[in-house]
């Protein structure tokens, strides 16, 4: 068996203790995470808080934790809303051609005229500042680009001799479609998906700073930033800590997604 | 001999480290003014390397470890970034294989052709012109005013070779490098391409290394060849010789590569496989519509190997493609065993699962994420009787008979060399015993002793399992080496069709000598080597 890359050793202790932070703070947290506790207001990093705690005295530990399972919830159900719906789309527009083509890319470029941040606050008019609203929101938000992605692809595999040699043995043009053509999408997929999650968990953050995103007291990493914010001269950790959780997990994913591309690709796989 | 020495490689050594397989190992040349020599080697062989070192081109992670490179009496290895700029084009000029990317597709051709008059000579802008226009009717561009204004393009594969040969001989250099100047050209152009380079070089006198992979054509323009073999010089010697008398096991190899014509079979006539009648097919519509076939009749009978060849444009491949089912025409009608084929049809299934198809690039038309064994059993998919044993079994067996066998079953494509993943082509397209097997260009992509192997293995089986074969191909050495009929295809109709003697010995249509003027005929010399003798055109 061959060794892990470097990449993919760092990037799977920092997605992987992500992930188990989001699962113990699912079901313990050091502190009630919503316990308002006045004598700790604002209080630096100590034995009894770990990390400080904000300007009611709740555990920032204990929020980060429950912050976790919040934001990676939503990143990850908005990643595979786009990709699913971009994939759908872009695989359509790339193998039909013709008019069909013509419409998605039309309706895909005038989505992708609009900044993805603004696409989405104009969605979440619509759809309400809650949890379900953000990841539809988001989740529309990112489609076209995945959908531009895939349909580029698809576009230079059919140019491919295999695409006809499948052809001519009798497959169908869903067949061609669904063994020969999206298979060969995954590397570039992944990639995207994993930058797409990083770009998911900012998005969150953002729309939580402006206060569109989960509504408060229940805590997000982006909600923790923005409320830290009148209180970053007083209590620095209170914006440093969840600002540091965003850019590590950002950084192994991404990480992890290199490293995912590599394994994916065959011409790793049949390395004796 | 008394002219003086031009370029001298002493000892060259080309590699990544020293530890790695050398590139080039030790390979000496030496080269006089106006000489013209040959370089012939496959891929691998280090031909292009030693070149690209020489105008020290090297691409990244491969450097000089060891010899000397001397132009004009100066050490390479001594000059200045500045002074090699000012050598490449004015010294040395450069010929690549690839027309369509070798130009800039951003710039006018006359703004091309002027660069390098104004970087290396001292003429003012009136001058240029007057030089451009010139050397581009020297060319034998038809309207040098208007083709100074167009960009690339608006230009054929050959004429866009033809712009490159400008653009380099305007310079006037002392020696010009051609790696593999024509091999993205039809047979007939790049004679034409060739005779031109050759009367060009003559006519300023400039020293010439024409770098190929095909002996015949480095034997009709070049005095002297040295044959290159995983990166070392196996024999050098003057044309006429080495090619009558060969000293090396490997030179001896590469000739009898070429192919050449075996006996005439008969074949039993019987009711046709497959007809086309009346084929016409346009790309585009309304008034941009192009037409590539203008009406086409064909037959071909159980059996028999019948070779469509013309030049690229020429409607071959689409008339390929429809056969193939991978095209529906505007026009004319596909029978299959007597039966018009369409998808609603009942000979429908009969015709998909007999008619096959190898195509020419075996670097694409296998899917890189399946291994040998999935590809060469995704057609029996459609056999709904087969179980899975019977399906393994089978897909064993047609891997041995490409000769690869099951040892090969497990890899990736990019685990196999390019004559392998052919044979896996070839494999899939005979996986369930087909009738009719379309190969369209199946041997062009490759190297000349791959090449040779590749026509052998699907003579052979095709003798041993009695497919017809359409063999598209505009090679026509190929051609007649393995087609028992030739049907010659030029402009989107017929031109002329025949047995294959008939065609290669009494060519009627005036396209037909014109395409056979183009290769050689090889008879076997005393030496143990071969002789050419060139049609007239």
């Amino acid at each position: 068996m061959k060794t892990l890359s470097a990449n993919a050793m760092v990037g799977g202790l920092f997605v992987g203790a992500f992930v188990i932070a989001a699962c113990i703070g699912s079901v313990w947290t050091p502190y009630d995470p919503m316990a308002i506790d006045m004598k700790a207001r604002l209080a630096g990093p100590s034995t009894q808080h770990l990390l400080g705690a904000d300007e009611f005295g709740r555990d920032v530990l204990s929020r980060l934790m429950l912050g976790a399972s919040a934001s990676g919830i939503v990143s990850l159900a908005t990643v595979a809303i786009a990709t699913v719906l971009g994939t759908a789309l872009g695989s359509i527009s790339g193998y039909l051609g013709g008019w069909t083509d013509r419409v998605l890319v039309a309706v895909t470029n005038a989505l992708l005229a609009f900044p993805g941040i603004l696409l989405a606050l104009g969605l979440l008019a619509i759809f309400g500042a809650n949890k379900y609203g953000i990841v539809l929101a988001l989740g529309i938000a990112y489609t076209p680009s995945v959908a531009r992605i895939v349909r580029g692809t698809v576009l230079s595999l059919r140019e491919r001799e295999f695409i006809d040699a499948s052809r001519v043995s009798g497959d169908t043009e869903m067949y061609t479609l669904l063994r020969h053509i999206l298979p060969n999408c995954i590397a570039p997929l992944t990639v995207l998906s994993t930058s797409m999650f990083g770009w998911t968990l900012l998005s969150e953050s953002a729309l939580s700073f402006l206060g569109l995103g989960v509504p408060p007291p229940a805590p997000t990493w982006g909600n923790m930033l923005a409320a830290a914010r009148p209180y970053l001269a007083q209590a620095a950790w209170l914006a440093i800590f969840p600002g540091l959780c965003i850019s590590i997990v950002l950084l192994g994913i991404n990480l992890l997604g290199d490293a995912l591309r590599d394994r994916l690709d065959p011409k790793m796989r049949g390395m004796q | 001999m008394n002219t003086p020495t031009l370029l001298t490689v002493d000892r060259l050594v080309l590699g990544a480290t020293a530890l790695a397989p050398q590139v080039v190992n030790g390979v000496s040349l030496t080269l006089r003014r106006g000489e013209r020599i040959g370089i012939v080697g496959e891929s691998g062989s280090g031909k292009s390397m030693l070149m690209r070192a020489v105008i020290g081109l090297l691409p990244a992670g491969i450097s000089k470890l060891g010899g000397t490179v001397r132009f004009e009496d100066r050490d390479m290895g001594d000059l200045q970034p500045e002074e090699l700029r000012k050598l490449r084009g004015k010294g040395i000029g450069l010929i690549f294989q690839e027309p369509m990317t070798s130009l800039n597709p951003a710039l006018t051709i006359g703004r091309q052709l002027e660069e390098g008059l104004a970087l290396h000579t001292a003429m003012d802008a009136a001058q240029r012109r007057v030089a451009i226009l010139a050397m581009l009717r020297r060319v034998g561009i038809a309207d040098p005013d208007a083709a100074v204004r167009a960009f690339p393009h608006e230009f054929s594969g050959g004429m866009r070779q033809r712009i490159m040969i400008a653009s380099v001989m305007l310079l006037e250099p002392a020696l010009l490098i051609a790696d593999e100047p024509t091999t993205a050209l039809d047979a007939v152009v790049q004679r034409e391409v060739l005779e031109l380079l050759h009367a060009l070089v003559e006519e300023k006198g400039t020293a010439m290394v024409l770098i190929s992979h095909d002996m015949a054509m480095v034997a009709q323009y070049t005095d002297r060849v040295l044959v290159m073999q995983k990166g070392v010089c196996v024999e050098e010697g003057a044309t006429s010789e080495l090619l009558r008398a060969p000293r090396h096991e490997y030179t001896r190899k590469l000739l009898s590569a070429l192919p050449r014509r075996a006996p005439a079979r008969s074949v039993v006539p019987r009711a046709p496989l497959a007809s086309v009648r009346n084929m016409k097919l346009a790309y585009g519509s309304g008034s941009s519509a192009k037409a590539v076939l203008h009406g086409i009749d064909l037959d071909i009978h159980p059996g028999e190997i019948v070779a469509l060849v013309g030049g690229s444009g020429s409607g071959k491949t689409t008339l390929g493609r429809i056969i193939a089912g991978l095209l529906q025409p505007n026009e004319g009608t596909l029978t299959f065993r007597g039966q018009s084929v369409n998808r609603k049809s009942g000979g429908y299934a009969d015709y998909r699962a007999n008619c096959q198809m190898v195509f020419q690039d075996p670097y694409s038309s296998l899917d890189p994420r399946m291994r040998v064994r999935e590809i060469v059993a995704a057609p029996l998919r459609h056999e709904k009787s087969m179980r899975s044993t019977a399906r393994r079994e089978r897909v064993n067996e047609v891997l041995s008979e490409v000769g690869l066998g099951p040892q090969f079953a497990d890899r990736f494509p990019h685990q196999l060399s390019g004559g392998q993943r052919q044979r896996v082509a070839i494999a899939r397209a005979l996986a369930r015993r087909p009738d009719l097997v379309i190969a369209d260009e199946a041997v062009s992509a490759l190297d000349m002793t791959v090449k040779a192997q590749i026509l052998r293995l699907l003579l052979q089986l095709q003798e041993q399992q009695g497919f017809a074969c359409l063999f598209i191909s505009h090679d026509l050495g190929v051609v007649e080496q393995i087609a028992d009929r030739v049907v010659v295809m030029h402009r989107g109709v017929i031109e002329e069709q025949g047995s294959r003697d008939e065609i290669f010995d009494r060519p009627t249509s005036s396209y037909t000598k014109k395409l056979l003027s183009a290769v050689p005929m090889l008879t076997p010399a005393d030496g143990g080597g071969i002789d050419l003798v060139w049609r007239a055109a």
